[in-house]
């Protein structure tokens, strides 16, 4: 691939109900700060690009009550209805098409909607959504097909959520920094079995933005540019019962791509940071296994022995991830953004020592349908 | 001086989009529904290529992306692939009362798996491998409701 660079990151903290700020004043803040952070002003960026969806926002292109917050008003301008991840994918795309500068922002408030009602509208409206399925359940359905293949406990799905709440009090834009144990996650109330109410992400609002620019610019606006080493991404099927619920096979695909374009053969000795959508607790350990961070089933014991802590040899979700804070598109991009930050040595109290290499995931659709896995680096 | 933000109260609008939508079951569906309406047979679609049977029925195989014109029919009780029971009852979204779950469901004679309800089970009944059947509603009309869900198979009752 030829040399992109991550050259601005702009985040707003994450809170459960944001109610003094729309999503216009949302995306013009993490507008801003990305801005900011690149040294740019808006005259400077050559194109734009916006995520967020219609369903969540309740308006039709919801693209358009953005573009003035993003400063898109007489630029080339368009929508990735999708996460983060994807859309990002989509900015480097277009910086590599040669058409400029680009700014990419999505957007969230999942506090003006019913999420349940939302996620059983991604389901198929002949044969599925009539059951009453949606996010948690559907998901729960993945976390009981996994721990059945693979051993897998509740234990060890809740150390990661103990972890990653530990984690966000290290975090100031976090939602929930919590000090709390595998005990108290463990009696928490099952909201769809095996999955209980610490084993979730929570409904959030939040907006984050990102400058991307090709190596001609790169120098010229950043001191720190994070290159982007590879991209991948890879689609399953659509309906949970074609698909091997406890693969997982298009992450494993998606990561091979972004590896070989990275030059990667070793992902667990050369990768020294994860940022996953532990959107559920399982699905950090799922995800790692897809990543090739450690071999099926493995996750599990490895997030009990300390080594995807903080202080770990292999840091997964520093930030506190998802399970700290999750708007939904919104969090994938802040992936990418934690692992900038982290290769830039700009993490603040959760900063890991020595980043060179990171590796950043998010999903599409139910169950994580569609993977898409970044690898960034500093310079050489 | 004071920031006038700070002693604001925010105005908040509450909305509803409601727009009807009629959603068409296609060829392949309107003869799946039709069977399980009419007749209480699950129905499944194999293709010509890798002689997987979808079901639900597909008119396109994902995989060989070659056209499933053959049906086949299958049997009404099956392995349970996955399952959930759901502790949160949505008003809006749940057809069911009382405990209730989700499943994945391998029908015999197919190859793939159907999401459906789980119902009629006892607190820690559920695993997966056990073997379930469909239990259909009384009055049926065309939708993958007329089966009401599956339950632990119990033979004919
Ligand atoms: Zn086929």
């Amino acid at each position: 691939m030829e040399p992109v660079a991550v050259v601005g990151v702009g985040m707003t903290p994450i809170k459960r109900e944001w109610v003094t700020h729309t999503y216009a004043d949302l995306v013009f803040d993490a507008c801003s700060a990305a801005l900011a952070d690149a040294g740019m002003t808006i005259d400077q960026v050559d194109i734009v690009l916006t995520g967020s969806n219609d369903f969540f926002d309740g308006r039709t292109i919801s693209s358009m009550a953005v573009m003035d917050a993003c400063g898109s008003f007489d630029k080339n301008v368009s929508t990735v209805e999708g996460e983060g991840t994807f859309g990002a994918a989509h900015a480097v795309m277009r910086v590599l098409a040669g058409w400029g500068t680009c700014l990419y922002c999505a957007h969230h408030k999942g506090s003006e909607s019913v999420m349940p009602l939302i996620t059983n509208a991604m389901f198929d409206p002949i044969y599925e959504r009539f059951t009453g399925i949606e996010a948690v359940t559907s998901s729960a359905l993945q976390a009981r097909a996994y721990m059945d293949a693979y051993g897998v406990t509740e234990e060890q799905c809740a150390s990661v959520s103990v972890k990653n709440h530990g984690n966000a009090k290290k975090n100031p834009l976090a939602q929930l920094p919590l000090d709390i144990t595998v005990q108290d996650v463990m009696s928490s109330p099952y909201l769809a079995d095996p999955l209980k109410v610490l084993d979730c992400a929570p409904i959030s609002d939040g907006a984050s933005a990102v400058v991307i620019a090709g190596a001609g610019k790169v120098r010229k606006i950043a001191e720190k540019p994070v290159w982007v080493k590879g991209i991948g991404y890879n689609c399953d099927a659509f309906h949970l019962g074609d698909r091997d619920l406890a693969g997982v096979d298009a992450l494993e695909r998606a990561a091979k791509k972004a590896y070989s374009e990275a030059g990667i053969k070793d992902p667990a000795g050369e990768i020294d940071l994860a940022e996953v959508s532990d959107v559920f607790s399982y699905m950090e350990l799922m995800w790692l296994e897809g990543l090739g961070l450690c071999e099926r089933g493995e996750a599990g014991k490895l997030t009990e022995s300390g080594r995807t802590a903080l202080d770990g040899a292999l840091p997964v979700n520093p930030s506190g991830g998802c399970l700290s804070g999750n708007p939904v598109l919104v969090s994938g991009l802040n992936r990418i953004i934690e692992c900038a930050l982290q290769i830039r040595g700009d993490a603040g109290e959760h900063q890991v020592d020595g980043v060179r290499t990171a590796v950043a995931q998010g999903f599409n659709g139910p169950c994580g349908q569609s993977q898409c896995v970044w690898v960034l680096g500093g310079d050489a | 001086m004071d920031d006038w933000r700070e002693s604001q109260e925010i105005l908040v609008m509450d909305g509803r989009i409601k727009v009807p939508y009629t959603w068409s079951a296609g060829e392949v569906g309107t003869t799946y529904l039709e069977a399980l309406r009419d007749d209480k047979r699950f129905m499944g679609t194999r293709c010509p290529e890798c002689g997987v049977v979808y079901h639900i029925p597909r008119m396109h195989c994902p995989d060989c992306f070659a056209a499933c014109a053959e049906w086949v029919e299958l049997e009404p009780q099956g392995e349970l692939v996955t399952y959930t029971v759901a502790r949160k009852h949505h008003p809006q979204l749940s057809p069911v009362e009382g405990l209730f779950g989700y499943g994945v469901i391998k029908l015999e004679g197919a190859d793939t798996g159907f999401l459906h309800l789980l119902g009629e089970f006892a607190e820690g009944e559920l695993s997966s491998g056990m073997t379930v059947e469909a239990v259909f509603a009384d009055e049926r009309e065309g939708s993958v409701l007329d089966v009401r869900y599956f339950r632990p198979l119990r033979g004919v009752e």
